[in-house]
């Protein structure tokens, strides 16, 4: 009787239509029980309360939000402090990451397994503890403003957060930077035409020793130089605290450390597996080739190891913007806890707002898996 | 014998100049951290006593641990009914024995039984009421470290069938199927924890039919175990990709079905290569426990934090966070060893 049951097709098309309305009817049962429940405790639906005034204060934001403006703004607010505390934390994460996961590989025993222990530290604990103990522990445990640590004369540390100098004038940081642009530019200029005349002529330019110099040292000169020609807003204790400069609160500080601390660990692993996975007869056979220990870290282990570094560490990077959402533990105004904290308490539009705020991860998401599939898509072409 | 041990020693930390240089530097600064915290930990610590007068200023005060350990294992559960807890612990600690046995005649079977009647067995007995004839005890007064476990233990057993389910999805011939798993596992694993235990805080009660309650607990874990699963079933994936296809085609060959092929072929196979980086999801869902704090839970982490609140107690920050963040590492620590230990094992006798 059922015959046509034994039909692929037709058992394909049966499968997937169950799926579909299964799906359909889970869907539609949540949504009829919200809009009852809502219609229930009287709340209206729609974004229009995105306009009203916020009335809520973030203690520490960079976008001259005040209570009076709107809640577009708060939430503008909670993304722009997100962000700030993730691009601090992704470089920092990077720098300690790459040097701890290259002194693992360290052929002093004590270095690589003093590496090995920051690895195996950081990543068996929860971040959540590192937050909270950066905050209770670490920075609650700092002097009052009175004692604070300063670094010369200029830079304090005390239990109410790192205060730092301002600039009165930027006219002479934007020449400062301006020279910088130009000597990057003109360092890769030097490096194609080094590599041209080197295909061309065989003859090697020092282009690394002169880069030092072009990208580091005159770079570094222009900053100082810049920063001597301004003014600056020094902060200075009165009273009680630091009045003055630019104060980075303890919540951003605690988080910061916690979230660069715990991803460098993550990266480091991801950095010593990409060096590893370049096999020890491609480095042999370029020293057989008579080339310099530095040209073949440059040339024959970073070529190789990238490709299998990069698509994992975009995903750490990605996790690290994710964490960042930790914030909310202890306050510090992101996205989750101004908008899903605050704002959600103060209107009680749980389901407007919990949408946005899981629109505005996915976005972010979806960009770096773009990126991604961009990026192993161009390098799978190279591949032996 | 010694001049070998010497020899080596010296190729180690002091081949060249610099090297030892190196070492010095390393050694100082391990000195520099090492001594004061041993004193504080150890030498200079005060362990018995009752009250904070007990202690001495500049040592550890693991009076206070001692004094509070009951709530770091057990939360606000009720004294005298804490053997349960203890003996739902014994009943997982003995299943998790038998199926490590390996002449358990049955073995699937007997592991889909375990994995259903001691989870079971386990809400009744520390619940309590529904019959049981045991006092209730409310989910809101669990806490410590037994919440902890709890939360790992029936996430990951909403996650693991989950995970694989949904690789199986992600892989199926039928493109809706297909479609489907990837909105599930992408949508899951873009969001930040925090943001799904919120979410599964305040919408399940308002998408349930009026007058079901969800327990605030069952939120956190149905949130936790959704995100779980979805990274749990990109780890299955891998697997899954790792295996050859002649192994389904040659099931298929025989004229198996679609779930027999997986049952008995495929995913014996995919799940041996998979359970390193499932172990590591499970690793990251034990961490991700200390999440539920967000929703006033108070896990292993959340009853640390708490304890510091106590003004019998003041400044025992960093006593109550060595003690939780010991639990943490060392539980961590040997999850990833014994993953790493069976992956080297089955290396060894699969020859890959």
């Amino acid at each position: 009787m059922l015959t046509f049951l034994r039909d692929r097709k037709v058992r394909d098309i049966l499968w997937q239509v169950a799926a579909t309305v299964l799906m359909v009817a889970v869907i539609w049962f949540f949504v009829q029980n919200a809009s009852e429940n809502m219609v229930k405790a009287g709340i209206a639906s729609g974004f229009r309360f995105l306009w009203r005034d916020s009335g809520i204060e973030v203690p520490f934001n960079i976008t001259g939000y005040k209570p009076s403006d709107n809640l577009l703004a708060l939430l503008w607010t909670g993304i722009v402090n997100t962000l700030l505390v993730s691009a601090a934390s992704i470089v920092v994460a990077t720098v300690i990451g790459f040097t701890v996961g290259l002194l693992r590989l360290s052929h002093n025993w004590l270095l690589s397994t003093l590496a090995g222990f920051y690895i195996e530290f950081v990543r068996n604990i929860p971040l959540l503890f590192f937050v909270l103990f950066w905050y209770f522990g670490v920075l609650a445990a700092l002097p009052m403003p009175r004692g604070s640590y300063d670094l010369l004369g200029a830079i304090f540390l005390n239990r109410r957060g790192l205060s730092l100098p301002t600039p009165n004038d930027v006219t002479g940081l934007r020449l400062a930077l301006l020279v910088i642009v130009l000597l990057v530019a003109a360092q890769y200029g030097l490096a194609r035409w080094a590599r041209a005349r080197q295909a061309r002529t065989g003859r090697d330019f020092p282009v690394w020793p002169v880069g030092f110099v072009l990208c580091g040292a005159l770079p570094l000169a222009a900053l100082v130089a810049g920063g001597m020609t301004t003014t600056w807003d020094m902060p200075v204790l009165r009273g009680f605290n630091y009045r003055g400069g630019f104060v980075l609160v303890p919540e951003f500080v605690a988080l910061f450390a916690a979230l660069s601390t715990y991803t460098a660990g993550f990266i480091a692993e991801v950095v010593r597996g990409g060096i590893q996975s370049v096999r020890q007869g491609q480095i042999d056979a370029a020293r057989a080739l008579g080339l310099s220990q530095g040209r073949i870290v440059r040339l024959v282990v970073i070529p190789q190891a990238m490709p299998v570094i990069i698509p994992p560490i975009t995903s750490q990077y990605l996790n690290l913007i994710k964490n960042s959402s930790f914030g909310a533990a202890i306050a510090y105004p992101e996205i989750v806890a101004v908008f899903m904290g605050s704002a959600l308490v103060s209107t009680g539009q749980s389901i407007e707002i919990i949408a946005i705020t899981l629109a505005i991860y996915l976005v972010l998401s979806l960009a770096v898996s773009v990126f991604m599939n961009w990026y192993n898509a161009r390098h799978r072409l190279v591949v032996r | 014998m010694k001049g070998a041990w010497f020899q080596g020693l010296r190729q180690r930390l002091f081949a060249t100049p610099v090297d030892a240089a190196i070492t010095l530097v390393c050694l100082y600064i391990v000195w520099c951290i090492a001594v004061p915290l041993v004193q504080w930990a150890l030498l200079d610590a005060t362990w018995n006593g009752t009250s904070r007068e007990a202690c001495k200023a500049d040592g550890a005060c693991w009076v206070f641990i001692r004094a509070r350990f009951g709530q770091f294992m057990y939360g606000q559960y009720p004294d005298p009914q804490r053997w349960r807890v203890d003996l739902v612990a014994g009943l997982c600690v003995a299943a998790g024995l038998v199926l490590s046995w390996r002449g358990l005649p049955q073995r699937g079977r007997v592991t889909i039984a375990t994995a259903i009647v001691v989870p079971v067995l386990g809400i009744l007995l520390l619940h309590g009421s529904w019959g049981t004839g045991l006092s209730l005890v409310e989910t809101r007064e669990w806490g410590g470290l037994m919440l902890t476990v709890f939360i790992t233990i029936y996430a990951g057993l909403v996650a693991v069938p989950l995970g694989i389910l949904l690789a199986l999805g992600r892989r199926s011939r039928l493109p809706l199927i297909r479609f489907f798993s990837v909105v599930f596992i992408e949508f899951w694993r873009g969001v930040p924890i925090i943001t799904v235990i919120f979410l599964a805080s305040l919408l399940l009660p308002l998408i349930m039919p009026a007058g079901f309650d969800v327990d605030r607990l069952a939120r956190a874990i149905v949130g936790l175990a959704f995100v779980i699963a979805a990274y749990m079933a990109e780890a299955v994936r891998g697997g899954l990709q790792a295996l050859p296809e002649g192994q389904a085609e040659a099931a298929q060959a025989l004229g198996l079905g679609y779930w027999r092929i997986q049952r008995m072929i495929v995913l014996p196979q995919a799940l041996r290569i998979a359970l390193p980086a499932m172990t590591n999801e499970f690793i990251a869902l034990f961490k991700n426990t200390t999440l539920v704090l967000i929703v006033s839970l108070f896990d292993l982490l959340g009853i640390a934090q708490a304890a510091l609140a106590d003004p019998a107690w003041v400044g025992m920050n960093m006593e109550a966070y060595v003690f939780a963040g010991a639990i943490y590492w060392f539980t961590c620590f040997a999850m990833s060893q014994w993953s790493r230990r069976r992956e080297k094992r089955l290396q060894a006798a699969y020859g890959r």
